[in-house]
């Protein structure tokens, strides 16, 4: 029991931090793809949407690349504060924000591009900077399919299994976040706990994905 | 005449070139022609959305674009109060806050009194919180209208104002948008392919046919001196009277 609440604690704060940087990054990135034109675009939406197919395995080893105490980011890092992403579930956050991004960036971004381009048009007309029409009229127009992506971003932050592993680690208490403690239980033969953290994943991720489906499928007008 | 609007610009759109000059006074100038003549794109050169190979727009003594000296002004920088054909009102906002959203400072108290102003000359204070989808055809208009005007504009382009209109009401209509005219004293440029509605209209008449410019000048003038056998025929089947127009 107290293995299934610390396990399910660190995955909501994992998931729920990776989120929310997703919600910053993710719709920043989305609306700048759907927009604007520049040179390196169609590698960036590469880079940005690789995780989907590649194992998360080399996700999370080019995270310690990138993020270990010896790695490009990691180590003036390191030298500089002593901490390092490595074994913590920041690190853990961070694997799934990378994993879970391209979910929001491809999703949010349809939303946003299938606002009808007569409406930011207008604006202009109107008189109005970007940002206000951005913000008053392509994101709450776009609203349900962000929603969306947040959502199936969450749902896949809270799967994350592989890069997570590579990063941070196997850590009861610290870094077992809900997928890497099944693994955990079923390796020491607890089928029992295995089985009670299996069935509230499915039941969280089901509801997850059910509610992004219905937001994405209604619309205004 | 006072030149307030002067136009003279070239752009070419896949296999469609458009080629263009006129200029029209503080009035109400009609672009009237088939469909695929050119006027949409005209209106959308015009207020920046679109920019010309080459060419220059001046409104009064501010100069919009110009190839030669590089000028282009952007959009939001040429004070046009521009209705769209379908209108483009925003589908999340009630009539009220499509219109307030047009003021440089919607949240404002001269907002809100202009807001009240609006509404209430537009005969809109009792749809003011409906949304787009639940109004007529109408009463879109009039918030589109209404909505362009609290931009403030200096000058008014508007496409096929009437098109989603009922024929019922659009004789009234007509009348409203000369009153609007006359009382804001800006330039008014409207788009129509309906000859009746271009002569009832227009104190400026510029037709246009594939991309150019084949007549322009006040309709009994085009009326009595038809340029081409096109026009002729158009004006054939036009009858006017004093200031009515019948066309057939």
């Amino acid at each position: 029991m107290e293995t299934l609440l610390s396990a399910a604690r660190l995955s909501l704060l994992v998931s729920l931090s990776a989120t929310a940087l997703i919600g910053v990054v993710g719709l920043g990135l989305a609306y700048l793809l759907a927009f604007r034109e520049f040179r390196g675009k169609h590698l960036l939406d590469a880079l940005v949407s690789v995780p989907l197919v590649l194992p998360p395995t080399v996700v999370g080893y080019y995270l310690v690349l990138l993020f270990g105490r010896e790695g490009w980011l990691g180590g003036p890092l390191y030298r500089l504060t002593h901490w390092s992403a490595v074994f913590t579930w920041q690190g853990a956050a961070l694997a799934a924000f990378v994993v879970a991004l391209p979910l929001m960036v491809r999703v949010s971004r349809a939303a946003i591009q299938s606002v009808d381009r007569d409406l930011i048009q207008i604006s202009a007309t109107l008189g109005k900077s970007e940002w206000d029409t951005a913000w008053h009229v392509v994101l709450p127009l776009a609203r349900q399919g962000i929603l969306a992506g947040l959502l199936l971003s969450f749902a896949r932050a809270l799967g994350e299994f592989g890069a997570t592993l590579m990063i941070a680690g196997n850590i009861p208490g610290k870094t077992s976040t809900l997928p890497l403690s099944i693994y955990t239980a079923f390796q020491n033969g607890d089928d029992t706990l295995a089985q009670t953290l299996a069935l509230l994943l499915t039941v969280i991720s089901g509801a997850v994905i059910y509610f992004a489906n219905r937001w994405t499928a209604s619309r205004w007008m | 005449m006072d030149v307030a609007l002067d136009v003279r610009f070239r752009k070419t759109l896949g296999d469609f070139s458009l080629d263009v000059s006129w200029q029209a006074g503080c009035e109400i100038v009609v672009l009237f022609g088939p469909s695929g003549a050119g006027k949409s794109l005209t209106f959308q050169t015009l207020a920046g959305l679109v920019t010309p190979d080459e060419g220059r727009i001046r409104l009064g003594e501010a100069l919009l674009f110009d190839s030669e000296s590089g000028v282009n002004r952007p959009v939001r920088e040429r004070e046009v109060g521009y209705l769209f054909q379908h209108y483009a009102l925003y589908p999340h906002m009630s009539a009220r806050d499509n219109i307030r959203f047009a003021h440089p400072h919607p949240g404002s108290p001269e907002a809100a009194r202009e807001l009240d102003g609006l509404l209430q000359r537009f005969h809109l204070e009792e749809v003011a919180g409906q949304f787009p989808r639940a109004l007529s055809g109408g009463q879109r208009q009039r918030v589109a209208l209404a909505r362009a005007l609290m931009r403030r504009p200096r000058w008014l382009l508007l496409d096929e104002p009437l098109s989603a209109v009922d024929l019922a009401v659009r004789r009234r209509i007509r009348a409203e948008l000369k009153q609007l005219q006359r009382t804001l004293a800006i330039p008014m440029v409207l788009i129509t392919h309906d000859l009746g509605e271009a002569l009832a209209m227009a104190d400026h008449l510029v037709i246009y046919d594939g991309g150019r410019v084949v007549q322009a000048g006040t309709p009994s003038a085009i009326l009595q001196n038809p340029e081409n056998s096109v026009i002729a025929e158009w004006a054939g089947s036009a009858l006017v009277h004093g200031d009515r127009v019948f066309s057939f």
